[in-house]
């Protein structure tokens, strides 16, 4: 199938991915100790289910998802846990709790690993409970748990599954490297991921900078010959891999600005997670594992690791050579939209599909540059891939004029960073507007809780006079009736 | 040219003007803005805390005096100056510093009570202005986290000092449409 429309503007970026993308996949093995963010990058975090001193079997659920944004988190290896505390993560914020195992080397696998027999024969329902007692997340880079998107996309009647093969980051070739190794766990999982979401149709898209993962995919459909699983190619551009870019540029219609994919009758999973859910069917294996690139010009020899979930990155960057140059920053995460780490000794999320090391060489001219005045030169308006007006955004940011930046659509920025990168006068656009729409949040949470102290102060006052009434009234009556001559029972009231 | 002309013009433009000048004289004595309506928008840039440092009785109260002209705008401090200048612009004045004699801002905060120091005396439930305190005679009292607007009114009443006020819980990081499941 081809690419019917594309999103407006976007740029075509310098790809970075050649060197980490030849060599095969390193299979890093279980490291001694793993530490396992609670918060598994989706901003929410499970409840832990053990204790220190607990022995657990690979495998095991160490936290349970209570919240339908947090993903359960299982023990990749046999150990026992030596720590549960709040560490420094790879998470929004960057503190996390932490559930910290050490690997006893024992072979143990938990009881509750085992193949799903017949995934056809599950119903829907059933595969969406057992992919989130699994604790499938989305392994795109966003972390959101797989089952709650699936449901959600059940309940809106979605019809159409997008497999989000885009990969437009610069840096990262993760997924790249997965499809041309596994493409047959792409598809078998896409089919289960399909019959979860009740689409009728499947799309796997892929960028056109990646033939060998196009015809490594295109074979594997061939061998399914499924006439509702399609694989469109599109042009190389970013961020094309943005849920919402890549919805309008394989389904032809644009996401509702404030709606999910589901109410354009399209729901997005990434070919990670359809890889992960086939693992998960095939082996019976929670989310133990995944796939990520370590790349950067600061690491010796670039490369896709797959690694075990919690893995400290400082092992994942030794599997690569270990350290070259000048590191300068550790990013988790793109070029365009990754985040500074505080350390190497942070364990590997789900959500995590790159690390990026960066030396003085890459970005030293960017560290020291001085931000100057917007000249208004409209760049950023023509590359915003959501049809915003930066430059307008900038001044609404600034003033802090929130009707202002809601009317210009602040919510609608995906935070893809192309602003930043065209930006002549060196502004941190799309960081300015990260911070407006959490002040936004902020301001509507206090006006909300404002409405609320009203009423219930209303009510509060209400309630304090019926009471005086009522009291006043009890006093009238016992005086009343103390005046009565004859009835001595009723001067107790005083 | 026409002398008749002019004059004709001048009278015109003199009737006009006072017919004008009359209509807009009996409507500034006839309709009289609506002073509810304005002591409405006041109180909905107010914070809603009810914590009476204004010397008024809660937020409502204030702005009335407001409106009326009896208090000025700077006697806020939960609003700070954020609020400070939301008034002054609806009321087109020019914006103020707080008036320290009232209370200097703080950060949002929420009251707390030791459970294990409570007594159980009730006393600080009606001081609560939004009924954020769960409680009854000799039973346990609780603050409601989300409720509480942080006023400070349940301290002096309480005989054990068991409530200490502790930094508001952060704003949710998400606040996507909820999903089903």
């Amino acid at each position: 199938m081809a690419a019917r429309s594309t999103f407006p503007a976007g740029l075509v970026l310098d790809a970075h991915k050649q060197q980490a993308c030849e060599s095969p996949i390193i299979e890093l093995p279980l490291p001694t100790q793993v530490v396992l963010a609670l918060d598994q990058g989706a901003g929410y975090s499970a409840e832990p289910v053990v204790a220190v001193g607990d022995a657990v079997a690979a495998g095991a659920l160490v936290a349970r998802a209570d919240h339908p944004f947090a993903s359960a988190v299982h023990a990749p290896l046999a150990g026992i846990i030596v720590a549960m505390e709040t560490r420094e993560a790879a998470v929004q914020g960057g503190r996390s709790l932490c559930i910290v195992i050490d690997g006893s080397g024992a072979d143990r696998i938990d009881d509750s690993v085992r193949p799903v027999t017949d995934p056809a024969s599950l119903s829907p329902e059933e595969l969406v409970q057992r992919m989130r007692d699994a604790g499938i997340a989305g392994l795109g880079g966003a972390g959101f748990p797989t089952p709650t998107k699936l449901a959600s996309a059940r309940e809106l009647g979605a019809h159409t599954l997008v497999l989000n093969g885009a990969e437009c980051e610069p840096w990262i070739c993760c997924d790249d490297a997965l499809m041309r190794s596994a493409a047959d766990d792409v598809v078998l999982g896409a089919l289960i991921l399909r019959r979860a979401a009740g689409t009728v149709r499947c799309v796997i898209a892929i960028e056109d900078d990646k033939p060998a993962a196009i015809a490594a995919v295109t074979k594997a459909i061939e061998r399914l010959r499924d006439d509702a699983l399609t694989l469109a190619v599109i042009p190389a551009v970013y961020p094309k891999g943005a849920e919402r870019q890549l919805i309008t540029a394989v389904a032809g219609v644009e996401v509702p600005a404030g709606g999910l994919p589901a109410d354009a009758g399209v729901v997005c999973q990434n070919v990670a997670t359809a890889a992960a859910v086939a693992r998960w069917a095939t082996r019976g294996e929670p989310m133990l594992s995944r796939i990520v690139t370590v790349t950067g010009s600061g690491v010796a020899h670039p490369g896709n690791v797959r690694a075990a979930i919690g893995t400290p990155l400082a092992a994942l960057i030794a599997a690569c050579g270990g350290y070259r140059g000048a590191p300068l920053r550790l990013i988790a995460g793109g070029s365009m939209t990754g985040r500074a780490l505080p350390s190497d000794e942070v364990g590997l999320t789900k959500s995590m599909n790159c690390v990026l090391v960066t030396t003085r060489d890459d970005i030293g001219s960017r560290l020291g540059a001085v931000e100057l005045p917007c000249i208004r030169c409209g760049d950023c308006a023509s590359v915003c891939p959501a049809g915003l007006l930066p430059q307008q955004l900038l001044r609404a940011a600034l003033a802090d004029a929130h009707d202002a930046l809601r009317r210009l659509g602040v919510r609608d920025c995906i935070d893809c960073g192309l602003c930043d990168y065209v930006c002549p006068s060196q502004i941190p656009l799309a960081d300015r507007f990260r911070h407006a729409r959490r002040r936004l949040l902020e301001a509507e949470a206090m006006a909300n809780k404002a409405a609320a102290a009203r009423e219930r102060h209303e009510l509060h006052k209400r309630r304090l006079q019926q009471a005086a009434t009522a009291e006043q009234r009890a006093f009238d009556s016992v005086r009343n009736r103390a005046r009565q001559p004859g009835d001595g029972s009723a001067g107790d009231g005083n | 040219m026409n002398l008749d002309a002019v004059v004709i013009a001048v009278l015109v433009a003199a009737a006009l003007a006072v017919a004008l000048g009359a209509a807009l004289g009996w409507a500034a004595a006839r309709i009289e803005p609506d002073a509810s309506a304005l002591v409405e928008r006041i109180d909905a840039l107010l914070p809603q805390t009810q914590c009476g440092q204004c010397l008024f009785p809660g937020c409502r109260p204030y702005a009335v005096a407001i409106a009326s002209g009896a208090a000025d705008i700077d006697r806020c401090p939960p609003g700070g100056e954020v609020t400070v200048r939301a008034l002054a612009a609806l009321l087109d004045r020019a914006p103020r510093p707080l008036d320290p004699a009232f209370g200097m801002p703080k950060s949002a905060q929420v009251a707390w009570i030791d459970e294990s120091r409570c007594i159980g005396c009730a006393r600080c439930l009606p001081a609560c202005p939004v009924d954020a305190i769960v409680g009854a005679p000799r039973l346990m009292h609780t603050v409601i986290t989300a409720q509480c607007t942080g006023c400070e009114l349940c301290l002096p009443p309480c005989p054990v000092d068991c409530i200490e006020l502790r930094p508001a819980p952060a704003v949710s990081r998400h606040q996507r449409r909820p999903c089903a499941a």
